[in-house]
Parts: structure tokens; C-alpha cells; sequence
């Protein structure tokens, strides 16, 4: 390895990178653009579920039951109907998720001291959505079901009528903010993306172009030439980084409990395996389109779907739980939430590193064995 | 002039399919794609990762934890013995909750106090954790009235019984809540958006690099014939994609097609005016395919994640909400669910197939105008 050569390698890169200001641009802008998005307009908190009432009762009972939906945070009442046909309208056309159909003789069964059944219709079209409305509405009627049940119990001098009390404690992040939580996981998903999106054009450039010959003649090895062709990307991948972490800090608020030197440390080896990955299928596929698609392929969808970033990793079948093993976005993920949010340290996260390092190591390995054989 | 936009039909599908490599990305990948997506992309939580922490140790606390265990929730993983494991546990990711019971549970429970369960819950991820605490609420209060009953038989029929409500849920459109039926619509419109963005923006902004663009510009075929004879293979290959994951879609992973299915290829062939319109725009303002996919996904992950895919417009800012009705991809969202999951006709969804057709004409009109220009 020449330090020489590499260098100039290097500033080849970054004057064909210059010139090409507007990619270089997006480079920055994408990921700030998905943070301010994910940060200030994407949220998995369900507050303000639309809610369409048919009340038949109309009476004192029925109003200051619906007066519990009104005061939740969780809900809003778009309107009272009086026929199913109009419900049935409004969740079709996605204007109510939720329409609640109080009896008519709702009153009458409380006073005689029965269960008034009450309907309630979901769209089950978002599920997720509709399960954390669904468990919504559980919990505001078991306030009411539990306050006639005390009142009952009191009468005849009992005071403590529920047997059992469960008692909740949320680790972590204890007001339950999807943001805190979404933020670390896309700054993983960003390094990945961005940096497979990088470098895996830069070899099926120069092959497409013709320069790579001209690469080749020179005195240059595959090692100089892929490490000058990496490091460039290392600089731009690193700012995306600083960006992100710094976003999070300063505008979101996300705790960062653990150490930031671990943080930037196992950032960079993430960093080095997903630009190598990049260089190696640009070596690979020897063709731009093929790359992207590559890329896209390889680093987008399992980084975004298989790392535990949206979707947990235990709710998914036995056989894609394996796949995710492969999956290095996977590792990198539990190292951020771990700094993040958990504030735990090298003690706890050594598996998940000593993987990544691994990671880099053979996508290093893979891409300099598979140059040696195209440039001989 | 049919000539010749045959011809440049055919040259441009002999292009695309002449790489062997390039026929697999365009038909198996997104195969792939479905195949994962349709298998990872769950949100339904169940089998959470649990610890028991029983210090009481009794047939009363053995008890709750049956409950838990018998439920489809709750995968009962560890027994662990002292707080350090419990921590270590948790911040290891090895479970996302704790029952835990302390010394005296079954004697507060036997002395008609209210005895207490702690829940201890990762709320790393605050969507889980939110799914998770409502769970283990429905169980501990399902458990709780049933002790009730039976302790507190003689006073229950003192108090003759006490009023409540009697919830009756209904889920319509996917009574079973199954995220997979949710996503996986989104899924096919993202399949095809990237497709046919990519493939479109990628295949005219190469003509430019290698430079065959100008002999095209100094052939005879006019600029509108040019614009057609390009776009026309994209769209068939675009089209081809969305009945294979469709088939998919409905034939492996058992969705629900309640709707027309060639409702769904004519709303699929008026959102490929966009899509194919976009890309034909980035081409436009391109000059190497490093900028037009870099383009390419500046426009894809906002479009993407103000569709509602993933998270649900409601939620979102005022302001951002008003931004989403410029996205194509919400409408063809809406079009897609609404034909598999609701049954619904052009009745319903003719007001998000008008706004395609806007957009679209309008996106195509524009770009078309100006590859015009930049030709000439």
C-alpha cells in the first residue's frame, strides 16, 4: 500500500465527486429530509381516532358515558348519525375509523343494574391502528364498568374489591414516544442506505466510462485503488452521521444516555461494511443500472424491514428470523437503541460489535478478492 | 409513425432484456421483495419475550402466570431469581417484559386485600410496549373478576349485581386484524412505483451519458413518438410486475381480493401516468444516473412515507397532511386497500382515480414539454 498513490486517488474522488454537486448535495439533503419527516410528521401514536356515535337512548346515562370518549386525548367524535347506513358511509369513505352504537334502552339497563350492550364497529382495514383503538376503548369502559363496581361494593362495606392490581413500569421511555425509538433505528437505516447508494455506482462508472483501463495500466493495486475509492465516501457517510446524531440532540430531544465515543466508534465500522458492501456489488454488477437495483435490493428493503427497526424481529416467522441473522443493520439497530435509550455500554453490546466488525471484515475481504480477478 | 414507435418499442425491450441479469431484477426482484415484505412486515404482537420474576413463589402466583402462558401473547422465555438478571435481560434485548411477583402476593390475595403484580415493560419500542401493557391488562382484570366471582359469591348477590357496559366489538374489512392484509396492498404500490421510476429515469438519463441520444434526436421520429415508444415498454413491464404480486399477494399469502381486479389494473395503469411521468421529469433535469437516482429517491422515501403505508395520515401536522394531497401514491394507497379489503367500486374511490388522472396528465404534460425542449 502506497499512502501516496491512495491519496491521489482519493482527491480523484473527491473532484469527480465536486463536480457532480447535485448528487453530492442529495447525499446531505436525503437524510436531513427523513429525519425532519420522521421526526416532526411520522408518528405511530395513535391520538384523535375519528369516532361517529349513533346514540338511540338521548338520555343523561348514555350522554355522560359518550362524555368519557370526548374528554380522552384519544379520541374524536366527528359527529352523531342515526342510521347504520350513514356509519357504514363514513368508514367507507375513511372519514371514521370507529362508530359506536349506544341501544336504545341503554339507560333502562343500567338502572336495573345490568350490562348495556354497547356496539362498537372498527375499520380493521390498519390494523395496527385499529388494535391500539380497540385496547382505547377496553380501557375507558373498564374505568366506567369498575366505577359502578366499587360503588357497589362500597354499599356493603367492602373497600378493596379488585383482588388484583397490576402495577406497570415502562423502562426506558416511560411516555411511550414512537419518536424516541424511530430516530436511532433510521439513523442505522440512513448509513446503510446512503452509503450502498454511494459507492455502489463508483466502479460500474468507471467500467461503463471506459476509465477503468486506463486505471489498470497504472502502477495502482486493487487495495490502493478500492481503499482511495472508499475513503472519500467514509468523509460524506461520517457527515450523514454527524447530521443525524446531532439532529437528534439538538432538535428532538432523543436521551442519549450511553457513551457518544462508542456511539461514533461502532458508527464507523458500520459505515466501512456497508460502504465495502457497496464497492462489491459495484464491482460485481460492472453495469450503473444493475447496481442500483442491486443496492436497492440488498440494503434498502432488509435494513428497513429486517433489522428490527418497524417491525419486531420476534413477531416474524421462524425461517425470516434466521435470514435476519445475516442482516448487519440488525446488529447495528440494538447498538443504537442500547446507547440511546438503554444507556448500556461495550459489556453488554460486545456481540452485536465484535458482528459488525466481522461484517466489515469480510466485505473488505470479498471486495478485494473479486477486483483482483477483474482488473488480472 | 406507428413504425416508428414500434421500433423504438422493440429496441428499448431488446435493451432491457439483453442483460440476463437485468431480466432477473426486473421480474424475480420483485418477487423477493413480496415475498419478504409479505412474511416480515407484521406488526400484530404476539409470542412477546417474557420473564417471570416470582419471589412469592406460591400456587396463587403460579397461577397468574398461567394465565399469561396460555395466551397467545405471552412466551414465557426465562425464570430468573434476582434483580441483576432482570436488568441485564432487558437491556440485552432478551425480553421485552417482566411479570414479577414480590414476598407476600398470595397472603394479600388470600386476606381479601388487593394484591399487586408489577409489569415491567421495554418501552424502547413504544408501539409494543403500548400493545403489550394493554394485553397483560385485559388478562390480569379477566382473572381478577373471575376471582371475584367465585370468593365473593354470597355479597355479589347482596349487592344484586351492579350496572356496567357490555362492549361488542366488530372489526370490519379484516376481522382478524391481520397486519398482513394491510400491508401488503402498500406493498404492491411501492413495488411498482420504484420499478417503474427507476427503470424510466435510469434508461433515458444513459441514453445521455453514452451519448446515443443525440443519433436518436437526428433520426426522423418525432419527440412525442420518442416519449411513447420509451415509456410504453416501461409501463407493460410495470403492469406485468403488478399481476405477478398481485398472484402472490392473493394465491400465497391468502389476502383478500373483495373488489374488481380489472378495477385494480385500470386504477394501476392511470397511476403509472405519474410514476412514469416522474421519472420521464428526473430525466429531464439528470445529467448522469448517479444524479437520477439520487433524484429518484429523493422523491421515492417522502412519497413513501406520506402515502399512509406505514404511518397513518391522521396523525400527521395539519400542514404536512395538506402536502399529502399532491402524493400520488396516497391515492393509489387508498384505491388499492379499497378494492382488496373494503369491495369497494369507482362509486367510492372515483374522486382518488380523478386525482391520479389529474396529476398524471399533468406530471406527463410537463415533463413531456420539456424533454421536448432539452431535445430540441
Amino acid at each position: 500500500m502506497d499512502l501516496k498513490r491512495i491519496r491521489a486517488l482519493s482527491k480523484k474522488e473527491f473532484i469527480q465527486i465536486g463536480r457532480d454537486a447535485r448528487s453530492l448535495a442529495l447525499a446531505l439533503f436525503i437524510p436531513m429530509l427523513l429525519l425532519i419527516l420522521f421526526g416532526y410528521a411520522l408518528t405511530l401514536d395513535v391520538d384523535n381516532v375519528p369516532l361517529a356515535i349513533w346514540n338511540q337512548d338521548n338520555s343523561q346515562l348514555s350522554a355522560d358515558f359518550i362524555l368519557n370518549f370526548k374528554n380522552s386525548k384519544y379520541f374524536k367524535i366527528i359527529g352523531y348519525f342515526n342510521n347504520y347506513a350513514e356509519l357504514q358511509d363514513l368508514i367507507e369513505k375513511n372519514k371514521a375509523m370507529m362508530a359506536m352504537v349506544i341501544p336504545k334502552d341503554f339507560s333502562k339497563f343500567i338502572q336495573s343494574n345490568q350490562k348495556a350492550p354497547v356496539q362498537v364497529l372498527v375499520d380493521g382495514s390498519d390494523s395496527n391502528t385499529a388494535t391500539i383503538a380497540i385496547g382505547y376503548v377496553d380501557s375507558v369502559v373498564l374505568r366506567y364498568n369498575v366505577d359502578f363496581m366499587i360503588d357497589a361494593f362500597s354499599k356493603i362495606g367492602v373497600k378493596n374489591p379488585m383482588p388484583i392490581d397490576l402495577r406497570q413500569r415502562i423502562w426506558f421511555n416511560p411516555d411511550l414516544k414512537s419518536k424516541n425509538f424511530i430516530i436511532p433505528g433510521l439513523i442505522a437505516v440512513i448509513m446503510m442506505v446512503i452509503s450502498a447508494l454511494l459507492t455502489s455506482l463508483t466502479v460500474a462508472r468507471e467500467w461503463e466510462r471506459g476509465t477503468m483501463e486506463q486505471l489498470i495500466s497504472t502502477p495502482v493495486t486493487s487495495g490502493e485503488l478500492i481503499t482511495g475509492k472508499f475513503l472519500p465516501y467514509f468523509i460524506i457517510g461520517f457527515v450523514d452521521l454527524l447530521i443525524a446524531v446531532g439532529m437528534a440532540q439538538f432538535i428532538y430531544d432523543v436521551p442519549l444516555r450511553g457513551s457518544i465515543i462508542l456511539l461514533f466508534i461502532l458508527s464507523g465500522v458500520f459505515l466501512t461494511g456497508a460502504l465495502m458492501l457497496g464497492i462489491f456489488i459495484s464491482i460485481v454488477a460492472k453495469n450503473q443500472h444493475l447496481a442500483i437495483q442491486f443496492a436497492v435490493l440488498a440494503t434498502f428493503l432488509p435494513a428497513f424491514l429486517l433489522s428490527g427497526f418497524m417491525y419486531a424481529i420476534s413477531n416474524m416467522p421462524k425461517a425470516i428470523q434466521v435470514i435476519t441473522h445475516i442482516v448487519p443493520a440488525r446488529y447495528f439497530i440494538v447498538i443504537l437503541k442500547g446507547i440511546y435509550l438503554k444507556g448500556v455500554g461495550i459489556r453488554v453490546l460486545w456481540l452485536q460489535s465484535l458482528l459488525l466488525f466481522l461484517f466489515a471484515l469480510i466485505m473488505i475481504l470479498l471486495a478485494n478478492k473479486k477486483f483482483k480477478k477483474k482488473v488480472a | 409513425m406507428f413504425e416508428r414507435i414500434r421500433s423504438i418499442l422493440f429496441k428499448e425491450f431488446r435493451q432491457i432484456f439483453r442483460d440476463p441479469r437485468m431480466r432477473t431484477v426486473i421480474f424475480v426482484a420483485p418477487v423477493i421483495q413480496m415475498l419478504v415484505f409479505g412474511y416480515a412486515a407484521t406488526t400484530d404482537v404476539r409470542n412477546i419475550p417474557t420473564a417471570v420474576y416470582d419471589l412469592d413463589n406460591t400456587r396463587e402466583s403460579r397461577d397468574v402466570i398461567r394465565e399469561f402462558s396460555y395466551s397467545k401473547y405471552f412466551n414465557i422465555k426465562y425464570y430468573i431469581h434476582d434483580d441483576k438478571t432482570q436488568k441485564d435481560y432487558i437491556d440485552k434485548f432478551l425480553v421485552d417484559a417482566v411479570i414479577r411477583f414480590n414476598h407476600g402476593f398470595a397472603k394479600d390475595l388470600d386476606g381479601g386485600k388487593t394484591a399487586q403484580v408489577q409489569l415491567i415493560v421495554d418501552g424502547t419500542d413504544s408501539n409494543t410496549a403500548a400493545l403489550i401493557l394493554s394485553y397483560a391488562n385485559k388478562i390480569i382484570e379477566r382473572y381478577s373478576f373471575g376471582l371475584l366471582e367465585s370468593r365473593n359469591n354470597i355479597s355479589l348477590k347482596r349487592i344484586a349485581g351492579f350496572p356496567g357496559v357490555d362492549l361488542r366489538m366488530r372489526a370490519w374489512f379484516n376481522e382478524n386484524l391481520e397486519s398482513r392484509n394491510f400491508y401488503i396492498p402498500g406493498v404492491i404500490a411501492l413495488i411498482v412505483t420504484l420499478i417503474s421510476l427507476l427503470l424510466t429515469a435510469m434508461a433515458i438519463v444513459k441514453e445521455k451519458e453514452i451519448g446515443t441520444i443525440e443519433q436518436l434526436i437526428v433520426s426522423p421520429i418525432k419527440p412525442f413518438e420518442l416519449i411513447l415508444g420509451k415509456l410504453t415498454p416501461f409501463a407493460i413491464i410495470a403492469i406485468m410486475d403488478v399481476i405477478f404480486v398481485t398472484l402472490i399477494g392473493v394465491l400465497w399469502f391468502r389476502i383478500p381480493i373483495r373488489g374488481d381486479p380489472l378495477l385494480l389494473l385500470g386504477a394501476t395503469a392511470i397511476y403509472l401516468l405519474t410514476s412514469l411521468g416522474i421519472g420521464l421529469f428526473i430525466s429531464t433535469i439528470s445529467a448522469t444516473q448517479q444524479e437520477a437516482m439520487m433524484s429518484t429517491f429523493l422523491f421515492f422515501f417522502p412519497a413513501n412515507l406520506l402515502s399512509g403505508f406505514m404511518f397513518p395520515i391522521d396523525n400527521m401536522p395539519r400542514l404536512i397532511q395538506y402536502i399529502t394531497y399532491i402524493n400520488p401514491l396516497r391515492y393509489y394507497l387508498v384505491i388499492l386497500r379499497g378494492i382488496f379489503l373494503k369491495g369497494s367500486g369507482i362509486n367510492i374511490l372515483w374522486p382518488q382515480m380523478l386525482a391520479l388522472l389529474v396529476i398524471g396528465a399533468t406530471v406527463i404534460m410537463m415533463s413531456s414539454l420539456r424533454f421536448h425542449k432539452r431535445l430540441g
